[in-house]
């Protein structure tokens, strides 16, 4: 079901580039998406079975796999209003292969999809309402990530200047992690060791690589990657100057995404986290390093609202803003699991 | 002169205590902070912050860093005077910008819409202009239509020249945003009562025990006002793996002697007495719990004669109506059998609990051999008979969080104000609109303009729906 979905989100993508043959592009995502919601409905009956806890204690979000589905899901559901809405399809050809990466990914990693029981503290509404809505939001927030990013990409110009500086050391760290987890993978599923875990493969083939040659070679490279990214910005920005989207339109879509993703993020990441945790461990806050770091992008995408507010931080410095919040919010998702500890166990596998 | 100076100068901090360029600042200082809090591990032992750090910078530089970090107290730093201070700022300046901004949104709340002249109209960043066929009073009912297709409740006043109607919607979600702000302060106190007056606590309760404190982090004890008893716990696997499934514990509260109140309580489901909670958090077995625990079989002869029977360690029991006996020699917690058929124990959890009963008596075919509870096959003795292991009580204790925070009602009536101001600060706008209708050769001409304190776009979309509601009509007298 993944592997449909992704290839039709490809197919759209190309189609895109290729000619505007939109609405048949719109017709595969549309058909894509539909395909997902009936197989996650499908799984979440599955499970409801199998658990007998009743349909909804048994919403498929309670690992990794799941939730990343979800956040897809949402993000492609997102993409679809924002078409309607904007009439502008050129969007899609930045929003679809995202979709499709975090399916690869899925795929690549061999995250675990078994249906697996659930620990005691797992077992809460609280945290079901709490899952949901923070996926909703992380799509909103990626969402204005993309935006925000194509923003930077349009409006800057001049090598020296500090936004088109940050935009491409982001646009190609982004890359580099990208390429350097994908090695990891190829070479993890070549070895295949299930006594090792992936967590601890982690960059292993590249940057963290026993050899010291080969360490030095992709510092190298990354380095090297970074300079092309930064030498030839300009390329990407009369990409997007193709299609016929201006800064305007982003930086607004940007903000309602921004807008949109906040309160729900209070209400579900917060609010409702807190309230789990509360009921699971006598503490609504704790201080743990997923807890901080949900209240740092939450900070974050407050100063963003907030910046817009202050004089001459409209534009660019919001939209580096909102750059630097979706990047707080991978953090908290997948950072924390992989590199910091704590009391949230959940999705570490 | 003297006085003038001193005033700005309290000018000066009040305004600065009221920018919202604090605020940012604010935010990202708590932000930037708050990452070393996550990376240093908080209230740990040092050689486990030492061990991070010479991870991250190497060994040479660990030491100094670690004693700087102590130094500003980022080994406990959301305890520490700073952030502490920095939280003080943030509400402050939540305090004073609103004091400074909430009467004058309250004037523009309270102040009423009024008509509007036409040269006013026109300079509103919203403004439309359309000729209408007929004198304005033919085509009252058509606007008002329009209007009310786009969910406005018009006044209308009549003018030299014609008529107005004019509106606003959603004035009262101008003060979202001043819950939102005010609400942060409500879960701040919330935070500060709970800490003040409340406690957070553990209890290691075993079977059976009786306890009327619990116990801090010190292990200072922490006196509860009551009793409360285990009267048991219970761990549920799924299926025959070591995966729990539930845990549960059977409380008593004893007060003055009597128990008043009995509730078992399992993970996500706690009890709460006199404003102390319970919470499932962990289990363990009591250290040396061998004498203490009490087995409980039922025993089941060839013959169908039953009976319940409790022992401890080193007792023995009979079978029903034979001359059948056995010995409870030893016990595991956690029994496995290795490939050479040797029995060990896997964990010190109470996992795969097993008796070692020797059985002596009449038959030639005495057997010895382990019973394990999660294993029924295993209580079937070769001669026919049947000892059912149905628990080992006593043996462990059900790990209990206890916290008292009278503030957390405080906390969670702030959480609600701040979903409810964050919803209507964004999603809803405060819009005005006046529609003018005015006679031009017989003719009449329509001046629709508009403003909204946010999402100008949606808005804009909604008046030129009105517009073109007009503009069929007026197609179709024709
Ligand atoms: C983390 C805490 C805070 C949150 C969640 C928060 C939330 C918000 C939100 C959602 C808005 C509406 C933004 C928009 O319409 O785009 C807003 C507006 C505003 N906030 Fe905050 N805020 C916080 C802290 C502060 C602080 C400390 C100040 C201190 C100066 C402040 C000052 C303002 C001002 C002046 C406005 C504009 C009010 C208006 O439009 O009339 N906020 N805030």
């Amino acid at each position: 079901m993944a592997y449909i979905t992704a290839m039709m989100t490809y197919i759209a993508y190309l189609a895109f580039k290729k000619s505007q043959v939109g609405i048949a592009a719109t017709t595969i995502t549309i058909t894509g998406f539909i395909a997902q919601t009936a197989a996650i409905i499908l799984r979440w009956s599955e499970f409801a079975e199998l658990s007998g806890m009743g349909f909804l204690r048994s919403a498929p979000m309670t690992n990794l796999y799941e939730s990343l589905v979800f956040f897809v899901w949402c993000l492609i559901a997102g993409y679809l209003i924002i078409e309607f809405k904007f009439k502008n399809r050129s969007f899609g050809a930045f929003i679809t292969p995202v979709a499709g990466l975090a399916l690869a990914f899925i795929d690549l990693t061999g995250i675990s999809k078994e249906i697996q029981p659930l620990v005691p503290a797992l077992k809460s509404n609280w945290l079901l309402a709490h899952v949901t809505m923070s996926f909703i939001a992380y799509a909103a927030f990626s969402m204005s990530f993309s935006t925000g990013l194509m923003y930077l990409i349009l409006s800057t110009g001049k090598r020296n200047e500090l936004s088109y500086i940050f935009w491409t050391l982001t646009f190609g760290i982004f890359f580099i992690v990208l390429a350097s987890m994908g090695l990891d993978l190829l070479t993890f599923k070549v070895m295949v060791k299930p006594d090792i875990f992936i967590k601890s493969y982690l960059f292993k083939t590249s940057f963290l690589n026993p050899s010291a040659v080969v360490k030095i070679l992709s510092w190298g490279l990354a380095f090297i990657t970074l300079f092309i990214v930064w030498r030839y910005g300009h390329v990407l920005r009369t990409v997007i100057e193709k299609f016929d989207l201006n800064a305007d339109m982003l930086d607004e879509i940007t903000y309602k995404s921004i807008a949109f993703g906040f309160p729900i993020f209070t209400l579900g990441g917060l609010v409702f986290g807190a309230i789990w945790a509360d009921q699971a461990w006598g503490v609504y806050w704790s201080w743990d390093p997923k807890e901080t770091w949900s209240l740092i992008t939450w900070f974050i995408y407050a100063f963003y609202l907030h910046g817009r507010m202050v004089r001459g931080w409209k534009g660019k410095k919001v939209a580096v803003v909102s750059v630097v919040g979706f990047m707080a919010v991978m953090f908290t998702y997948l950072g924390v699991n992989l590199l910091l500890s704590g009391l949230h166990s959940y999705g570490s596998q | 002169m003297e006085q003038e100076k001193k005033k700005s100068l309290i000018d000066n901090i009040w305004d600065f205590l009221a920018s919202v360029k604090l605020a940012i600042v604010i935010f990202a200082l708590i932000s930037l902070t708050s990452i070393i809090g996550t990376i240093l591990e908080q209230r740990a032992e040092p050689a486990k912050n030492m061990q991070i750090l010479s991870k991250l910078f190497g060994e040479s530089l660990a030491p100094s860093l670690y004693n700087i970090s102590e130094k500003f107290g980022f080994m406990d730093m959301y305890h520490s005077w700073w952030f502490t201070a920095l939280l003080i700022i943030f509400s402050v300046n939540i305090i004073i910008c609103s004091l400074e901004r909430l009467p004058r949104i309250w004037k523009l709340i309270k102040e009423p819409i009024s008509p509007m002249s036409e040269e006013s109209i026109k300079k509103l960043i919203l403004n439309r202009e359309i000729i209408l066929k007929g004198k304005p009073d033919n085509n009252k009912a058509l606007l008002a239509d329009a209007i009310k297709s786009a969910r406005f409740s018009c006044q209308e006043v009549q003018e030299g020249d014609g008529y107005q109607f004019f509106s606003r919607k959603g004035t009262y979600s101008r003060l979202g945003v001043y819950i939102t702000h005010f609400s942060i302060l409500v879960i701040l106190a919330g935070a500060i009562i709970g800490i003040r007056f409340g406690f957070k606590g553990y209890l290691n309760l075993p079977e059976g025990a009786v306890s009327n404190a619990a116990f801090s982090g010190m292990n200072k004890e922490i006196p509860l006002g009551f009793d409360i008893r285990c009267d048991n716990f219970d761990v549920e696997f799924y299926g025959m793996s070591d995966m729990p499934k539930e845990y549960r514990s059977w409380l008593t509260i004893i007060k003055n002697g009597r128990e008043v109140l009995q509730k078992s309580i399992a993970v996500n489901d706690p009890l709460t007495y006199e404003g102390i909670t319970f919470y499932q958090s962990s289990y363990g077995m009591v250290p040396d719990s061998i004498g203490r625990g009490i087995f409980v079989f039922r025993l089941i002869s060839n013959d169908g004669k039953t009976s319940n029977t409790n022992l401890r360690f080193g007792e023995s029991f009979q079978i029903p109506g034979t001359s059948v006996s056995g010995k409870i020699l030893d016990f595991s917690p956690a029994l496995k059998v290795d490939e050479h058929g040797h029995a060990f124990t896997y964990s010190d959890h109470m996992n795969n609990p097993a008796v070692f009963i020797e059985f002596s008596g009449a038959g030639k075919n005495t057997f010895s051999g382990w019973l394990l509870r999660r294993q029924p096959n295993t209580w079937q003795l070769p001669d026919g008979h049947r000892v059912e292991f149905i628990d080992y009580w006593g043996g462990e204790f059900t790990g209990l969080q206890v916290r008292k925070d009278p503030g957390v009602w405080i906390v969670y009536l702030g959480c609600i104000a701040m979903s409810i101001g964050l919803f209507i600060a964004l999603f809803m706008s405060h819009r005005k609109i006046w529609i003018k209708a005015v006679e031009d050769k017989n003719n009449t001409r329509v001046l629709v303009g508009a403003i909204t304190n946010k999402n100008r776009a949606a808005f804009e979309r909604k008046i030129d729906a009105i517009i073109s509601i007009l503009r069929k009509k007026q197609e179709g007298v024709k």
